[in-house]
């Protein structure tokens, strides 16, 4: 497509390659009950023998209304909507869904807030590419890695239990900064990753980087060139599997990621293999980045002391009228915004850009939230990946481009 | 051939099918148990003392489930396609020593149900008539993604059946022999094994024995993240069940002809005979279990050139290669 600009007719476009007419192309629905579409995705595959001619993603049957639902919900009670969108990754859509509001309402964030949110957004992830990597393996039919990855997936889920009581539907970043205060074991649980992943993730790459077949399955598979990738809005390490420097944590810091020094991992050959190289090297700097947060992790309050939207703690509720005031306030009201206005704030979600837009009328529910999600927007340009190649490669594409029916549906 | 005789066949018959049932059977345990042993999981190990009862409560469980037959199938072949693929498969175990000759009722018994003088020809004959049972069976579903396993298959196999062939010529030159018994008599100490004589050509065979059996990496047929299920997607019930139990026997035959052509076969010192084809055979299975936990599959187009383009000469090399050595 010269004018990659046009995503509006991306589906129209594009164009039988193959000689011949229709009337011998097979048919045939990948999905949405199929093991490797990672959920219900259905791709609708025309195939001339096992050449993919045409790929339509077929969308929606995950549609669950998350967008109209945090539009009836007050500010507060939308949050628990967000885990739900990219269940894989939690707290980075909490994190996402935290900075618009805080943007919107205007609100601190006190600093071991933030290096909190580095750690656990970092660790989170860890989890969703952990979970890439284990589905991605097994499609290519490693099925050993997914075990192994779900393994390791296992002590994260762990530490996000310990935080916020629950292992995936966290709700624990929220606007303001935490729900409550690190566990006390939170320090120890997570140095003990940093000592234990890198060699977890030296065992990944024994068993996938160098491993022919996985090479053959994967090199020169999936092209999408730079320039394309830009055009197709696709973001995170699809888009920088292609060579495109752009890292939302380096392009436009939030929660105090210019502190630290990290490197944004870049493809060169733009294939599912550089996109996997990608991503597990980004794992090996989430634990950097890990490591630097939780030395300097400061001291102090984990939410913000504006009392007009931040909860008040329980022991300042039983002594002090005002805060019983607010927290009636903030329960029975909820937070009201300042103005009415619009946010957006995006962040680097282990898939990509992601972004809350959310319109405020002056009440105590958003107008309107509107998410960014990288899933949707990296699906649109699957046919780009897989047309001209076999129906094995459009496996090795899907699970490239890391997707979350949750996410893309909505 | 009086009647003791006959008893002697068929109880020769009983024992060994029964065994190869069992065996059967019990794989299906083995490899789940192994496998979660390399994933680290438990696996398996509710049913009886840790999970020994597993493979009935599978066989029952499949026996009482509906057998759906698709609408626009074709009846008559949709059933026979499995036992098209179960039967030669329970075949090749008939000439195969699996145990010394020992004396019953003052008679010299071979542990061999059928000691044919082309024991080998038989073998390669009867394994080639397995891509009938998946082809058939993945055209009579009258579905997309079982036709497209089917055709992967029937390619696949032929495609392989010829290097696996050609990898036995070699042998055949070494040991001058299609008799599955004098090959193993030829091997009568450890140093004379034929994998020694023969150690490309033993490579070659048991890749082409992977891609036969349609194992990981070459499990193209059934790939279930591609395919769903490949040919077996539309089978269920005891159909479903004989497409499996094929697959698990048609491991265990090659096993058993690996061991019998290049491992010197059930000889072996110390331990009863029986005891070590097993051990040999068991070998192999674990093998084969081993590989699928451990590499990812291939591209079904990768499969092919590999077949004919690295395969093809390299067995050919080797034929070469045995010829000259014999003639020097």
């Amino acid at each position: 497509m010269s004018n990659g600009n046009n995503l509006g007719d991306g589906y129209i476009e594009q164009k039988v390659v193959a000689t011949g007419d229709d009337s011998n192309l097979m048919e045939i629905n990948l999905g949405p009950q199929h093991p490797a579409t990672h959920g219900v995705l259905r791709l609708l595959l025309h195939l001339d023998g096992e050449t993919v001619v045409k790929c339509t993603p077929v969308i929606g049957y995950l549609h669950t209304g998350i967008e109209k639902t945090m539009e009836n919900k007050t500010y507060l009670q939308a949050l628990t909507c967000t885990d739900r969108i990219d269940y894989l990754g939690p707290m980075l859509n909490n994190l996402a869904y935290s900075l618009s509001v805080e943007k919107l309402f205007d609100l601190d964030v006190p600093p071991k807030a933030q290096w909190a949110r580095v750690v656990l957004a970092e660790l989170t992830r860890l989890n969703s590419h952990l979970v890439w990597v284990g589905t991605h393996a097994m499609d290519i039919g490693a099925m050993t890695m997914f075990f192994y990855s779900f393994r390791e997936r296992e002590v994260l889920l762990k530490i996000f239990e310990d935080c916020s009581g629950q292992r995936m539907m966290t709700s624990y970043i929220r606007p303001g900064g935490l729900y409550y205060e690190l566990p006390s074991n939170f320090e120890k649980s997570v140095r003990n990753v940093l000592k234990t992943f890198p060699s977890r993730i030296d065992e990944y790459e024994d068993l996938l980087t160098n491993n022919k077949i996985f090479i053959n399955r994967t090199k020169g598979i999936g092209y999408i060139s730079a320039e394309d990738a830009i055009n197709w809005g696709l973001s995170g390490p699809t888009l920088r599997g292609s060579g495109v420097n752009y890292d939302v944590r380096k392009a436009m810091p939030y929660s105090g990621y210019e502190n630290f020094d990290f490197e944004v991992p870049l493809g060169v050959n733009c294939d599912v293999y550089d996109r996997y190289l990608c991503r597990v090297a980004e794992m090996r700097q989430s634990l950097k980045i890990i490591q630097q947060a939780l030395d300097g992790i400061p001291e102090g309050p984990v939410r913000s002391e504006n009392r007009k939207f931040s909860m008040p703690p329980k022991y300042e509720v039983l002594t002090s009228m005002e805060a019983m005031i607010h927290q009636f306030k903030l329960v029975a009201h909820g937070m009201i915004p300042p103005e009415r206005g619009e946010a957006y704030a995006p962040i680097e979600s282990g898939k990509g850009e992601l972004g809350f837009y959310i319109v405020s009328d002056g009440t105590k529910k958003p107008y309107r939230v509107k998410v960014r999600p990288p899933c949707f927007i990296n699906l649109s340009a699957i046919h780009k990946m897989v047309e001209g190649k076999l129906v094995a490669d459009v496996i090795s594409v899907i699970g490239s481009i890391d997707i979350v029916l949750g996410e893309i549906d909505r | 051939m009086d009647l003791i005789d006959i008893g002697i066949t068929v109880g020769k018959v009983v024992i060994i099918f029964g065994a190869l049932m069992g065996m059967v059977a019990y794989m299906t345990l083995f490899e789940r148990r192994v496998i979660a042993f390399i994933q680290g999981r438990i696996g398996p190990n509710r049913v009886g003392f840790q999970g020994l009862l597993q493979p009935i409560a599978d066989a029952v469980k499949l026996l009482f489930k509906e057998d759906v037959t698709p609408a626009g199938a074709n009846k008559f072949l949709f059933a026979i396609a499995p036992m098209l693929s179960f039967i030669p498969t329970l075949l090749t175990i008939a000439v195969i020593p699996v145990a010394e000759s020992s004396t019953i009722f003052g008679r010299e018994v071979d542990w061999i149900i059928s000691d044919i003088n082309i024991g080998i020809l038989f073998v390669l004959a009867v394994t080639a008539m397995e891509v009938y049972g998946i082809i058939i069976g993945g055209w009579a579903s009258n579905s997309k993604y079982p036709l497209l396993g089917a055709l992967r298959a029937s390619a696949q196999m032929i495609s392989y059946e010829v290097s696996l062939g050609l990898a036995l010529v070699g042998l055949l030159m070494v040991t001058g022999t299609f008799s599955m018994t004098e090959i193993v008599a030829q091997q009568s100490s450890f140093l004379q094994w034929n994998i020694f004589k023969q150690p490309l050509g033993f490579l070659l065979f048991i890749i082409g024995a992977f891609a036969e059996v349609n194992r990981i990496p070459f499990d193209l047929p059934e790939a279930e993240a591609e395919l769903v299920g490949g040919y077996n997607t539309e089978f269920s019930s005891m159909k479903f069940a004989m497409y499996f139990m094929g697959e698990y026997a048609a491991m265990i035959s090659i096993s058993a002809i690996m061991v019998t052509l290049y491992f010197g076969g059930w000889q072996g010192p110390i331990l009863p005979s029986p005891i070590w084809f097993l051990l040999k055979v068991g070998a192999f299975l674990f093998t084969f279990v081993w590989v699928r936990g451990t590499l990812p599959r291939f591209r079904y187009d990768q499969l092919m050139r590999f077949g004919w383009l690295v395969l093809l000469p390299l067995a050919l090399f080797n034929i070469f290669i045995t010829g000259v050595i014999m003639v020097l």
